[in-house]
């Protein structure tokens, strides 16, 4: 057993800096901070995320996986840009890149475009990087540009017996009868994810309409439905995830429906998504785009870091 | 056997994986941000000896492999079958030549070796770290020259054959170390 902490005094400075200059970025952009629960009556639905239940007032309540939902019920009723700065938590995700408890920062800005907010993420990182490293300026590549180029398919059109294959060249998955979604994931985080930000910050945008979560997904110039969605990636590893939110209260509900479903399919806890983030659709979300950045993962590769125990105090097992 | 879930998939826990038993080297978890989560295992199959990557998807599970590490005597061979003991229950076990394999050439009667069992039967043996040997044949030894550092081949009484410096004499007994298979020094004979 471990008293002391895991990270160093200097990294500890970096977290504190980092954080101080996160503020002062949005302070200077009008960008309102929110505090939501960690604490929330309703869980996570989606089938790949697993909530940590907690009991409260005689009841099962959740750690929040994100602030998303509480913050889209903010943003229906007062339509401002906002960000939260917190700790969100996932359960089972652990290794070096993972710690079931995070730090993330989410933001939603009104008004604001996908591709706009892309911008705005890689300014918020050269601000954090700023005395620590130097950023060459970021990059932009479509999901379907970083298959060609890593994996040489079509990630929108392949048939899924060329899926597989590929998927079994790249690693050997057995008997797994891995589905479309599951065959892009494992090529993606073995085959592409590995190659991208080595330089400096790389943006992957249009992902596949079948990984939309809580994205819109609108028809490319070819008529490829593509997801609204974009991910940050930086010396190899993933490090924001942004949307163009869906604002549809009907397909909200759709999504929180299929999710439950294929939990059910699963053999997981079947959460039904939580009716007061579709009551605040209804209302009237504002057209907007939200991100999420884990901030202990920015800052232990700005660091130069390869574990994010080197920039956590307490992890998981000192915790 | 009980089943294990690849969150518990620790460096030396044994499983079954398509029948073969293994023994789990390294673990790595792969998430995408948003999307199924997988393992990475490197896995040794005990029986071949060689490693092997399988990826799983995180959560899946495995049973474990009854195997079991245990201390045992050499007794002797009928030429098909090798014999062992457990010191402590006068036990015997019989391992065949594929369990074996290049262990026997250090086999050497009443030495302790560490036998791996997979369900009961010996799958592996793992010789004694160093084992004291007599040289049957080597060319005769150069008197004095143990500065020059040269060596020569020479045959050891299972069979085993390593290089010795060149004043070592046939009939004398030397120790080796069966990992690298390198000789160590020379035993004074009592």
């Amino acid at each position: 057993m471990h008293w002391q902490p895991s990270a160093s005094l200097a990294a500890l400075r970096a977290r504190a800096a980092m954080l101080q200059r996160i503020r002062a970025f949005f302070m200077a952009r009008d960008v309102l901070e929110v505090e939501v629960p960690c604490l929330d009556a309703f869980p996570n639905t989606d089938p790949n995320m697993a909530t940590i239940e907690a009991q409260c007032d005689g009841r099962t309540h959740y750690l929040q996986t994100s602030p998303e939902y509480a913050m889209k019920r903010l943003l229906a009723r007062d339509g401002v840009s906002i960000y939260s700065l917190g700790k969100a938590f996932r359960d089972g995700e652990i290794g070096p890149r993972h710690n079931p408890e995070f730090t993330m920062l989410e933001w939603y800005r009104v008004g604001m475009d996908w591709q706009a907010l892309m911008r705005e993420v890689a300014a918020l990182c050269q601000a954090c990087a700023e005395g620590i490293t130097s950023l060459e300026a970021p990059r932009f590549h479509s999901y379907s540009d970083v298959f060609m180029r890593f994996v040489g398919i079509d990630p929108h059109h392949a048939p899924l017996s060329r899926l597989r294959e590929v998927c079994q060249h790249v690693t050997d998955i057995g008997e797994l009868s891995l589905s479309r979604v599951e065959c892009l994931d494992l090529l993606f985080s073995y085959a592409i994810e590995p190659h991208l930000g080595a330089r400096g910050l790389q943006f992957v945008f249009d992902y596949p309409a079948c990984m939309a979560a809580l994205a819109n997904v609108e028809q490319r110039s070819d008529g490829t439905p593509v997801t609204r969605r974009f991910e940050l990636y930086f010396r190899g590893i993933e490090l924001a995830n942004g949307y163009q939110e869906l604002t549809d209260a009907e397909e909200q509900s759709r999504r929180f429906a299929a999710d439950e479903a294929r939990r059910v399919q699963e053999g997981k806890p079947a959460y039904r998504g939580d009716p007061r983030l579709v009551s605040a659709l209804q209302q009237g979300l504002p057209r907007c785009a939200g991100v999420a950045l884990g901030v202990d993962r920015l800052l232990m590769s700005l660091l130069g870091e390869q574990e994010l125990h080197a920039v956590q105090a307490f992890p998981l097992h000192r915790a | 056997m009980a089943h294990y879930s690849t969150n518990e998939f620790k460096p030396g826990l044994k499983v079954l994986l398509d029948g073969e038993p293994c023994s789990i080297l390294e673990n790595e978890y792969v998430k995408p941000g948003k999307g199924q989560a997988f393992n990475r295992v490197r896995l040794r199959n005990l029986n071949t000896g060689r490693t092997w990557d399988r990826t799983f998807r995180s959560g899946e599970s495995l049973e474990g492999a009854d195997v079991m590490d245990v201390d045992m005597e050499y007794l002797y061979t009928d030429g098909e079958f090798y014999y062992f003991m457990e010191p402590s229950t006068f036990e015997q076990h019989q391992a065949d030549a594929k369990a074996v394999g290049e262990t026997v050439k250090w086999l050497k009667e009443q030495d302790v070796c560490t036998i791996t069992l997979f369900n009961g039967v010996p799958l592996s043996i793992t010789p004694p770290n160093f084992v004291e040997l007599e040289i049957v044949e080597t060319d005769p030894g150069v008197r004095g020259d143990t500065a020059t550092g040269g060596t020569k081949p020479a045959r050891l009484a299972t069979g085993a054959v390593v290089r010795v410096p060149l004043f070592i004499d046939q009939g004398e007994v030397i120790r080796c170390d069966t990992r690298s298979g390198e000789y160590v020094n020379r035993v004074k004979q009592s």
